[in-house]
């Protein structure tokens, strides 16, 4: 009996805090609006850094480690020293660009073929183009495997060509930092947008609520529709940012589309994933519960029957 | 406490007197005394009237009794609960127990009038529409105002305002009745009537305290008169 009781109080409170915002629908419409421009700030940010990851993570694969050899090692040599290397466990695949192979498709696609011509000799070196194996493509066993092929004899000059990767890394992460702290600030943000609406609610219900303490309400009860009305304003903001960040990434879809077709990718955005909207809306929601429990909490003491 | 005969006279006194003041004493911050030294009790299912001038500290009694404001000295004890040492939590109990009309009517305009003499059900903690809703109308029946359930306070006369208020104080069953001023706007047949309201509500043993300067029609009643002068009774 206590604990249906308990219920249908809620089920009083939940229903009469939707009356309430009815009765003011434009300013309850604007104030979800806002909280939802506010959460959609941060939650779109962080759509499109998971885009950039997802994106930079397919380039994790082309890792490649370029060796150039000294000038005095032979196309018989370089063959040897392939295969010597083939048997490394962490080497999948070993490209070999003799010399001469090398001089051959430069001029090909340079177009400096008469300047080459007029060279006594070969400027280039033979290369050794080496694919790290799938258990060693992680950052430390590549670091690895590149310190120990600096240290061949007739090697003269590796080059990692992933670093370039790793540093797009490493600036995404700073941005996740960047929104993470946008998030913190903009949920504060949303506190206290909660907070003075459900602050403006119980002034302009002042007298209403004297008369209900007057005859006998509890706190709670009086409090109740309140942070009801906070989890309806955090919970529909919620969903307002959810529907701008899925129109925006909606609207960068195709011109996305057509750069990535430029570039020979199919790359296209993806959309929010469920764990982000259920994210979304939860963080909208507590955020608004919290907002209200701290205003009315303070406000509602202030008003007492007189 | 613990012998039989002690717990015997701790019910006598606790569930004889409705009300009881023992040298209560009320001063606001700023220095006014209110009340000084006011000693009275109304048994249960008593009917009194309180009268005095404007000032003489009747609001402030009032007050009192239902927790609005506290004691500066002395023990105000209603319906057995020593009000002066109730803790903020406990209040709302105490108001339940207390029917109250007050003389600007104190209704929530943006509701209706059923809704308005449904508040003390639902914060009594019924919700069973169709009890709530017998209950009403049994409340509103009795003072004249059945067919006006959907209408909202402001479109209502003040007479009619007066009597949803005895409505919504009374729909709970409550075991004491407070009366401020409550046929201050209205006609004498209304104000009569009124009252007569208040006389059968004490015939079936509810306690009823009013305030009121309707002498004439206060002295149609059989019941005890205290007056306020000047912060004590007379």
């Amino acid at each position: 009996m206590r604990i249906k009781n308990y219920f249908l109080n809620h089920l009083y409170a939940f229903f009469y805090s939707l009356g309430q915002m009815s009765r003011a629908p434009l300013s309850s419409v604007m104030t979800m609006v806002v909280i939802g421009i506010t959460l959609a700030l941060p939650a779109g940010l962080y759509a499109v850094l998971k885009n950039a990851q997802q994106l930079s993570a397919g380039w994790d694969d082309v890792a490649q480690i370029s060796v150039f050899l000294k000038k005095d090692v032979d196309s018989q040599a370089l063959a040897g020293l392939a295969k010597r290397l083939h048997d490394r466990p962490d080497i999948a695949k070993i490209t070999t660009v003799p010399a001469a192979q090398a001089l051959e498709e430069f001029r090909k696609l340079s177009g400096f073929d008469d300047a080459l011509r007029a060279l006594d000799e070969n400027p280039l070196p033979s290369v050794l183009i080496i694919q790290p194996a799938v258990g060693y493509a992680d950052p430390a066993a590549v670091e690895h495997l590149q310190a120990s092929l600096r240290k061949l004899p007739e090697a003269d000059f590796v080059q990692l060509d992933i670093q370039w990767v790793q540093r797009l890394h490493a600036v995404l992460e700073i941005a996740k930092r960047g929104v993470e702290i946008l998030a913190v600030l903009l949920g504060l943000a949303v506190l206290l947008i909660v907070g003075n609406t459900i602050r403006l609610g119980v002034q302009s219900n002042r007298d209403e609520i004297a008369i209900t303490k007057l005859i006998g309400a509890t706190d709670g009860f009086v409090r109740r529709p309140f942070l009801y009305a906070g989890v309806w304003y955090g919970l529909l903001g919620g969903i307002i940012a959810w529907g701008l960040v899925s129109l925006a990434l909606l609207l960068l879809d195709e011109p996305v589309r057509k750069v990535s077709a430029l570039y020979d990718s199919a790359f296209a955005l993806g959309m929010l994933d469920a764990w982000t909207i259920l994210l979304l809306l939860c963080s909208g929601t507590l955020l608004g519960l919290l907002g209200s429990w701290l205003a009315v909490g303070k406000h509602l003491r202030a008003v007492e029957p007189d | 406490m613990s012998t039989p005969c002690s717990i015997f006279f701790f019910l006598l006194t606790t569930f004889e007197n409705m009300i009881q003041f023992t040298n209560v004493t009320k001063r606001y911050p700023g220095g006014h005394q209110a009340l000084s030294n006011v000693s009275f009790e109304l048994k249960s299912g008593e009917m009194a009237f309180l009268t005095g001038h404007s000032g003489a500290g009747k609001s402030t009694l009032l007050k009192l009794i239902t927790c609005i404001e506290r004691p500066t000295a002395g023990q105000v004890m209603v319906n057995g609960k020593n009000l002066g040492k109730l803790g903020r939590r406990h209040v709302p109990a105490v108001r339940r127990q207390i029917g109250m009309i007050f003389q600007d009517h104190k209704l929530i305009n943006e509701r209706t009038v059923f809704d308005n003499v449904a508040l003390p059900l639902v914060i009594a903690g019924l919700h069973n529409h169709q009890e709530i809703a017998r209950r009403v109308r049994a409340a509103l029946d009795k003072v004249g105002l059945l067919g006006k359930e959907k209408q909202y306070p402001v479109t209502l006369s003040s007479g009619e305002q007066q009597r949803v208020g005895i409505a919504r104080a009374v729909v709970n069953k409550p075991a004491l009745l407070l009366a401020d001023e409550p046929t201050g706007n209205l006609d004498p047949d209304l104000a009569a009537e009124v009252m007569g309201l208040f006389g059968q509500f004490n015939q079936v043993g509810v306690t009823v305290l009013i305030v009121s300067h309707n002498i004439d029609l206060i002295s149609r009643f059989r019941s005890r008169i205290l007056h306020l002068e000047n912060g004590g009774l007379v």
